[in-house]
Order: structure tokens, then C-alpha cells, then sequence
């Protein structure tokens, strides 16, 4: 059988041959879930229950369920003073990786260039490709892996029609302020870029307030704005993502979105509805938790040598490993077959994740504990 | 410093060197806020939660919830009087409720005799106590926000992006 030319053309993952390894052991602490370890609040699932008893099993319309387009209106008019009509503005989607695979494909004419900051989330590479479109990495490793300004001046040239921001972002758990958001947007506005924002993490900003880019001034017609219910419901498995943006682009996604997925399912809108709806009392509970792992996990890493900086949001940390002498893998492999401590070497993101490992700190308190005890173990059996 | 109580109440075990590195405080700021917190009885004591179904017991015990229609006294509103039936050993705990009657008492025996004695010779001959009804407890699901089961394991894989 032959493959198309495009899908081989995709580079194959360097790691997984280390994801099998991982799979494959007994007892280990996995510090590399990208997922929350919390389970979905019961509201939500009874409420799906309920419905699927009621005979709910159909599909709703392509754009999804308007109960739900209108209450994630209404929610993100509350929350941000965002204005987004739910009749034409608001797309459901199968999870935010649906709806920035239909923003990439509405957007992009062949040999387009987008703009993907580099360390990445593993899909923005593949996708903007087979969406046609030539992805120019951003190098943020010299600016803590942060984009500034002048960064993205640096990059911007003859086809580059698009940006892809991802905050807080994962690996590194890095955001921006409303501050730093306004500086950006100046130089998106003043260069005609289209921003496709990932904001799925949102909720879990923990020093300042979250600010999507899209409600700055003149941004909301440039931006196409992601987010869902997975990461701040602990919904993943449910797969319910939303985009939000200027009618046409979201009439154009919608296009593509009613022949290949037709509509997100109906179970996990319907979950969805009762997450808005209900207490966001769990949400902040679990967003408190989160908080204090990362506090513990920072001091802790540093404490035993691992030089980690305290990341804005996302339940990640990106620690350098580069004092130890081994690169990303062969530091997650070491780590792994003598400590059973399972990490995501940072090269996995991208070629600026070098000399980095993600860990999550979506594990219990006890794991974190006995996972640092383990690291610092490894570090010192190295260096003694 | 709160805070230090929602994560004792979650785990008891946490040290004040570990608490220090969730709430970014010093340890002796912690030592001293739950040094305060046992000073001034907000933290009363530490246990540890069993699941006493999981446990061989030589001596079985049976719990019953007991509902107490109580006549207040002047001066003292129904103070002294749940005094007086809490401090029993039998009683594991008391409440005042609103509606059709006042306490709620949950009582521990050796077997089913042992708490309608207790109820019948102890309980509803106190003056004031106009009358009992007394619940034997079946199975506990959760109890104070623990389900009473083993934690499950994680369903996630060990590692997605």
C-alpha cells in the first residue's frame, strides 16, 4: 500500500520508542500525563448520564448544541467582556486539537508561512503542515521562552499570514500579561497576522488573571480564540472544545467541521452545558491544588539542582537538565530504567526544548514527594 | 495561613517543611501558624480515617443514628442537656437539629443489645427526653467527604502531551 507523499513527509516522533518503555514498565510514577489527575466533577457526568437515559444520542447540529454555544457566550461575556455571537461566532468542536486543525485548514492557501513558537505542543508542527501551510519556528530559548515584540518582528516576512499562540503554554507552563498581550498585539496588528490562540489552560493562571488575546483592542477580528473543557473540568476523555472568531473564519471551519467530524457528541456537550451552568467551587479547589504542587515541585527541583524557574500556568514545569551532562532523552531514559520516574524528555516539543524535561505535576501530592526523593536519588548517584 | 487547614484536612501528614514549600512560607511561619492553630483549638487533633470493613475485628461493633426529641431547659436551651447524653462513651457523636427533632446522636455497641439498652436504661430516662427513635446502620458509602473505598487506580496513560 502506498502512503500519501504528505503523511510520510511527516517527521516521525523521536520518542516513541521511550513512550513503549514507558508503557511497557510496572510502578512507575508517571510525571508525564499532559491530563488532569483529577477525575471529571460527578454534576457533569450524572448530567450526561441523565441524558443518554433520556434518549439524547443523536447528533445535534454542526455547530453544536446552541444551549451550549450560548452559555459559553454568556460565560465568556462574564468572564472577559467578550463579545461572541453564539449563532455565528461560536464553533463546538471535538477538543481544541479539532478546532485548531479546521482554523489551520480555513486559513491556509499552500506555501502560507504560520508562525509556531518554539517549544511547541506536539500537534501545531503536523498540523499546520498538512494543512499546507510551511511552519516557521519561533526560537524563545534565549528570551525564557517567552515571545516578545521584537522576537516576532524578527520572523515576520513576505508570506508569514498567521501566528500560533499557545498560553499558558505547554511544556514550559509560561503565560503573559495583559501588559505583555497589548505589546504583541501591536506588532500582530501592525503585520497583518492572524492569531489561532490556544487558550485551553486558562483557568490555570495562578498569579495573575488570564487575558485572551482576542479582547484586546482590535484583536477580536484577527484572532481566532480555542479553548474547552478539559483542562479546567478535568474533562479530557469527553472531547469538547469551542473556537470563537470572526464569522467568516468560523462559517469556513464550520464548513470543513460538518463533512469530516459533522458534530461534536452529544454526550459531551450535553456535559458540557452542566459544567457552565454549575458551581465552579471544584474548578477553583482543583486550581488551589495545582498551585501548591507547582510551589512544591519548583522548590523542590531547585532544591536538588535542577535549575527550574516557577512557571506562569498549565500544570507543568520545564526544568533545565543541561548541568547534568545528558541531553532530554537519554536524562528520561537514565531516569526512567533506574528511578522508574517517567518524564517527558523537552525535545518532544521541538528543537528548542533541548537540554529540558517536562514534568507534570497533574499527580497526587505523594507522587510528587516520592518522585523528587527519586530524582534527587538519580542526580546524586551520577554525581558521586 | 487558612490554607494550612484545607491541606491538614486533606493530609495530616504533610510536614511543616513540606506544607512551607506548597504555600511558599518559611518553615518556622508554618510551625507557628499550626502551633496557634492547636493553641487555640481550630486544629483539635490528627487521625487517620479506616475503613472498618476492611478490618477483622475480634470485637464487632454495631452503630445506630438516634433521633432525640428534647425538651430545653430554661437557661440553658438544650446546652446542658446534650451534655449530658454526649458525654456518654456510647454517643460517637451529637448533633442540634432543626425540625421534627432536636438531636441526632450516633451510638456505638458491642451488638444490637448493647445500644438498646443503652438507649432504653440510659437515653430516654434522662428528664427531658420526650422520646426516641433509634436507626441501625446498615453500610457506610462516605462518611466527612471520603468515599470509603480504596482509591482507584489512575485510569490516565502513563504519558500524553
Amino acid at each position: 500500500m502506498k502512503i500519501s507523499k504528505k503523511v510520510r513527509e511527516i517527521p516521525p516522533s523521536g520518542i516513541r520508542e521511550f513512550f513503549e518503555l514507558v508503557i511497557g514498565m510496572k510502578d512507575v510514577i508517571s510525571l508525564g500525563v499532559g491530563e488532569p489527575d483529577f477525575v471529571t466533577p460527578w454534576n457533569i457526568c450524572e448530567a450526561s448520564i441523565f441524558s443518554i437515559e433520556k434518549g439524547y444520542t443523536s447528533y445535534t447540529s454542526n455547530k453544536g448544541l446552541y444551549e451550549l454555544r450560548s452559555q459559553i457566550s454568556r460565560f465568556l461575556k462574564a468572564k472577559h467582556n467578550l463579545n461572541y455571537d453564539p449563532e455565528e461566532e461560536i464553533l463546538i468542536t471535538t477538543g481544541v486539537s479539532e478546532a485548531l486543525d479546521l482554523a489551520l485548514r480555513a486559513l491556509i492557501n499552500p506555501r502560507d508561512k504560520v508562525l509556531v513558537p518554539n517549544p511547541y505542543y506536539v500537534s501545531y508542527y503536523p498540523v499546520a503542515f498538512l494543512a499546507g501551510g510551511v511552519p516557521i519556528f519561533v526560537n524563545t530559548k534565549d528570551t525564557a521562552f517567552k515571545l516578545t515584540p521584537s522576537i516576532v518582528e524578527r520572523y515576520v516576512s513576505k508570506g508569514v499570514m498567521a501566528i500560533l499562540l499557545n498560553y499558558p503554554t505547554n511544556p514550559t507552563g509560561v503565560s503573559y500579561s495583559k501588559k505583555e498581550l497589548l505589546e504583541l498585539s501591536k506588532v500582530f496588528i501592525k503585520n497583518n497576522l492572524i492569531v489561532i490562540s490556544d487558550e485551553i489552560y486558562d483557568e490555570l493562571t495562578y498569579d495573575f488573571s488570564h487575558t485572551p488575546i482576542s479582547s484586546l483592542k482590535s484583536m477580536k477580528e484577527r484572532t481566532v480564540y480555542l479553548n474547552g473543557f478539559s483542562k479546567s473540568f478535568a474533562m479530557t476523555g469527553w472531547r469538547v472544545g469551542f473556537a470563537c472568531g470572526p464569522r467568516e473564519i468560523i462559517s469556513a471551519m464550520t464548513k470543513i467541521h460538518q463533512y469530516t467530524m459533522l458534530c461534536a457528541p452529544i454526550m459531551g456537550q450535553i456535559g458540557a452545558i452542566e459544567a457552565l451552568r454549575g458551581s465552579n467551587r471544584y474548578v477553583m479547589e482543583m486550581k488551589r491544588e495545582y498551585k501548591r504542587r507547582r510551589e512544591f515541585i519548583v522548590e523542590r527541583l531547585n532544591e536538588i539542582g535542577l535549575l527550574c524557574p516557577k512557571p506562569d500556568g498549565a500544570f507543568y514545569v520545564f526544568p533545565s537538565i543541561e548541568n547534568t551532562g545528558m541531553d532530554s532523552l537519554e536524562f528520561a531514559k537514565k531516569l526512567l530504567k533506574k528511578e522508574k520516574v517517567a518524564v517527558v524528555p523537552g525535545t518532544a516539543f521541538g528543537s528548542q526544548g533541548k537540554g529540558h524535561i517536562r514534568i507534570s505535576y497533574a499527580s497526587c501530592m505523594s507522587d510528587l514527594k516520592e518522585a523528587c526523593v527519586r530524582i534527587e536519588r538519580f542526580l546524586k548517584a551520577r554525581n558521586g | 495561613m487558612k490554607e494550612i487547614l484545607e491541606i491538614l484536612e486533606k493530609d495530616a501528614r504533610l510536614t511543616p517543611e513540606e506544607i512551607s514549600k506548597t504555600l511558599k512560607k518559611s518553615v518556622g511561619t508554618v510551625k507557628k501558624a499550626i502551633k496557634k492553630f492547636e493553641k487555640d483549638g481550630v486544629i483539635l487533633k490528627y487521625k487517620t480515617i479506616i475503613n472498618r470493613e476492611l478490618v477483622r475485628e475480634e470485637t464487632s461493633s454495631v452503630r445506630a443514628l438516634i433521633e432525640v426529641k428534647i425538651a430545653p431547659q430554661r437557661g440553658y436551651g438544650f446546652d446542658h442537656i446534650a451534655e449530658r447524653i454526649y458525654r456518654f462513651q456510647e454517643v460517637v457523636s451529637c448533633y442540634l437539629l432543626s425540625g421534627t427533632y432536636d438531636l441526632l446522636l450516633v451510638v456505638e455497641g458491642r451488638d444490637i443489645h448493647a445500644v438498646s439498652s443503652f438507649v432504653s436504661e440510659r437515653l430516654a430516662t434522662l428528664d427531658n427526653v420526650r422520646g426516641t427513635v433509634t436507626h441501625f446502620l446498615l453500610k457506610k458509602y462516605k462518611e466527612d467527604g471520603d468515599i470509603l473505598k480504596r482509591a482507584e487506580r489512575d485510569k490516565r496513560i502513563a504519558i500524553s502531551f
